[in-house]
């Protein structure tokens, strides 16, 4: 990852300051900035350089922000390196975020106020149609701004007419689904059948609030088929407190966006092909406009007609990578 | 090492993801807001029994999550409770208690006392000093009378003819003190809830969209689920948006058929003797 390493070359008055990490926020001063990092040339820089008044010399900023940052060319930049001038270094402790100085492994946390939920970054939706339910996520996982991976999976299968998908840090999700398949299969040799999805949500609602003190940071969005094959959908909060919904349900860092596009695309009673499209149409555009998430979509619409068996469809889409 | 499997726990919370989350606060990350119920809860008495009231919204940080959220929690088929504060901690402490209430039921072979709910619930909150944050109205009828009682997240009680809680319970409160007088009838004090509770979803901003009214009397309950709908979704259009089949750019696709699993009929053949 990103090696923090601070390099001071006093040259008079002024010194020269290298420090790497990745920034959410911009910080920047008159007469010091910060930041870029040892991997400076794989991101995407905006540079800023005001001119000072009044005789101080000249100061550049640069600002280093995720890839989805824009990028400005720098005239005076030298082989990729770029120094910047200050006044002291007792400056540095004076900026408004914390430095992590040392070592190279601890660049997770060290300068962002972030949010545990804008981590790994996530979008969810579910939506219930007429005998069919589908649910989609996004497709990226993040470390912070970085991307890591493209084909994470967040839906999973509990049985063949149960599906969880879990945003938030990636790592509780996938211990959360561990656990939720543990009982899920201690219910199915006790019960010899699958559990409903009332049932199951009512378990993952009793595991988050288990941890009332010290919570997963998940939130889970269930999907499944119930009697009679009627669609129902949930989503949660990562402590449990349950939302079931007729329509539909999001979840995510981009849930905001969610919201919005499906209040004006949901219609009730659609048909699978109609409700595939309509969820694919509010995924896409939603993660359009939130940096944490995106990268493709997956979608996974499960559809009980009356006369052929149960079909389950499951779809990659093509979506902006950026 | 420790233990390899994990037995299903026997109940309470667990503390054991404590120490990480803490690690993680101090690096810098925030933690998430909680979905809470911003909320206006009422309770009034009135001469033949007790009406509560509450809104339905559910917001998790300044979004609304839910828009028809259920706040009148039942406890036992003669007393009901509202909640607010924390969504999971109101849910979670009212089920709780409401199938504590049913083991006594069981166990002394009475009707729950509004009282019994009281005492549990308020133990529960002081045992947690106020971590559990659930602010309740309680209201019921039972052998003794009608009842209402408000209970504090740190585990105080008030026992009122009428009272208010939440985020909008000034609202309401201003409302009840203005035209709350002894021995209304059934049809006023239900006008009255309903117009308190509109005061809160109107004035504040935490409160919103519908209004759920409970009528609890010697011997029967009426739940009055979205007994007022004054905020209407009128800004739809009605041919909606519609996306052509194919529109959607798909890279792959899996179609599985599930197989229909043979059930195992329960309470099958007899035993032969």
């Amino acid at each position: 990852m990103y090696k923090l390493i601070i390099k001071i070359n006093v040259v008079g008055k002024l010194g020269r300051v290298w420090i790497a990490y990745m920034p959410t926020q911009l910080v920047w001063d008159k007469r010091f900035f910060v930041v870029f990092g040892q991997n400076a040339s794989r991101c995407s820089k905006q540079v800023a350089s005001p001119k000072s008044h009044g005789g101080e010399k000249l100061i550049r900023c640069l600002v280093i922000g995720s890839a989805c940052s824009h990028s400005h060319p720098l005239p005076y930049l030298e082989k990729k390196k770029v120094y910047f001038l200050a006044r002291s270094i007792s400056l540095l402790s004076s900026l408004s975020f914390p430095l992590a100085l040392s070592s190279p492994t601890n660049h997770l946390y060290s300068l962002a106020a972030m949010s545990i939920f804008e981590y790994n970054g996530s979008a969810l939706v579910a939506m219930v149609g007429k005998n069919c339910f589908a649910i989609a996520s996004d497709r990226r996982l993040g470390v912070q701004l970085q991307t890591v991976a493209t084909d994470f999976q967040r839906v999973f299968k509990i049985h063949d007419r149960l599906y969880i998908g879990l945003s938030g840090l990636a790592t509780d999700a996938q211990t959360m689904y561990q656990k939720l398949v543990f009982r899920h299969k201690l219910y199915q040799l006790r019960e010899e059948r699958d559990m409903k999805p009332q049932t199951f949500a009512s378990l993952v609602s009793a595991l988050l609030y288990e941890k009332r003190f010290g919570p997963f940071f998940c939130q889970p969005v269930i999907a499944g088929l119930g009697d009679n094959d009627e669609p129902f959908i949930c989503t949660m909060d990562c402590l449990g407190a349950k939302e079931l919904a007729k329509d539909f349900v999001v979840s995510g860092t981009a849930s905001e966006s969610l919201y919005g596009a499906c209040e004006s695309m949901y219609k009730p009673d659609m048909e699978p092909e109609e409700l595939f499209e309509t969820i694919s149409q509010a995924l896409l555009s939603s993660v359009d406009r939130d940096c944490l998430s995106g990268w493709g979509g997956y979608v996974l619409l499960v559809y009980a007609a009356l006369l052929t068996p149960t079909e389950v469809q499951e779809k990659i889409l093509k979506g902006r990578m950026d | 090492m420790g233990r390899m499997t994990e037995l299903p726990t026997k109940g309470g919370f667990s503390f054991d993801l404590c120490t990480r989350n803490d690690m993680l606060l101090k690096n810098g990350l925030q933690m998430p807001p909680f979905r809470k119920t911003g909320t206006t809860i009422v309770g009034l008495v009135f001469q033949d029994g007790v009406v509560l009231g509450a809104d339905t919204r559910a917001t998790e940080g300044p979004i609304v999550a839910d828009k028809n959220f259920e706040k009148i929690h039942f406890m036992a088929p003669n007393i009901y409770c509202c909640g607010a504060g924390t969504a999971a901690d109101t849910e979670a402490v009212t089920d709780m208690v409401s199938s504590q209430l049913q083991l006594h039921r069981y166990a002394t072979g009475r009707e729950s006392r509004v009282v019994t709910a009281l005492t549990l619930l308020k133990s529960h909150l002081f045992s947690y000093q106020g971590h559990v944050s659930a602010a309740l109205v309680l209201g019921g009828f039972d052998v003794t009378g009608p009842h209402l009682h408000t209970v504090y997240p740190h585990g105080s009680t008030d026992t009122l003819p009428f009272a208010t809680m939440g985020s909008g319970s000034l609202a309401a409160m201003s409302v009840f003190e203005s035209k709350y007088r002894e021995g209304l009838t059934r049809e006023e004090g239900i006008e009255l809830v309903a117009e308190a509770i509109c005061a809160g979803i109107f004035n504040d901003l935490g409160s919103g969209s519908n209004v759920d009214v409970c009528v609890i009397t010697e011997g029967k309950t009426e739940y009055l689920r979205n007994y007022q709908l004054p905020n209407p979704r009128t800004y739809i259009s009605s041919k909606g948006y519609t996306f052509v089949k194919g529109q959607t750019e798909v890279l792959s696709t899996k179609i599985t058929s599930i197989q229909p699993k043979v059930e195992a009929v329960e309470g099958g053949d007899a035993m032969e003797e």
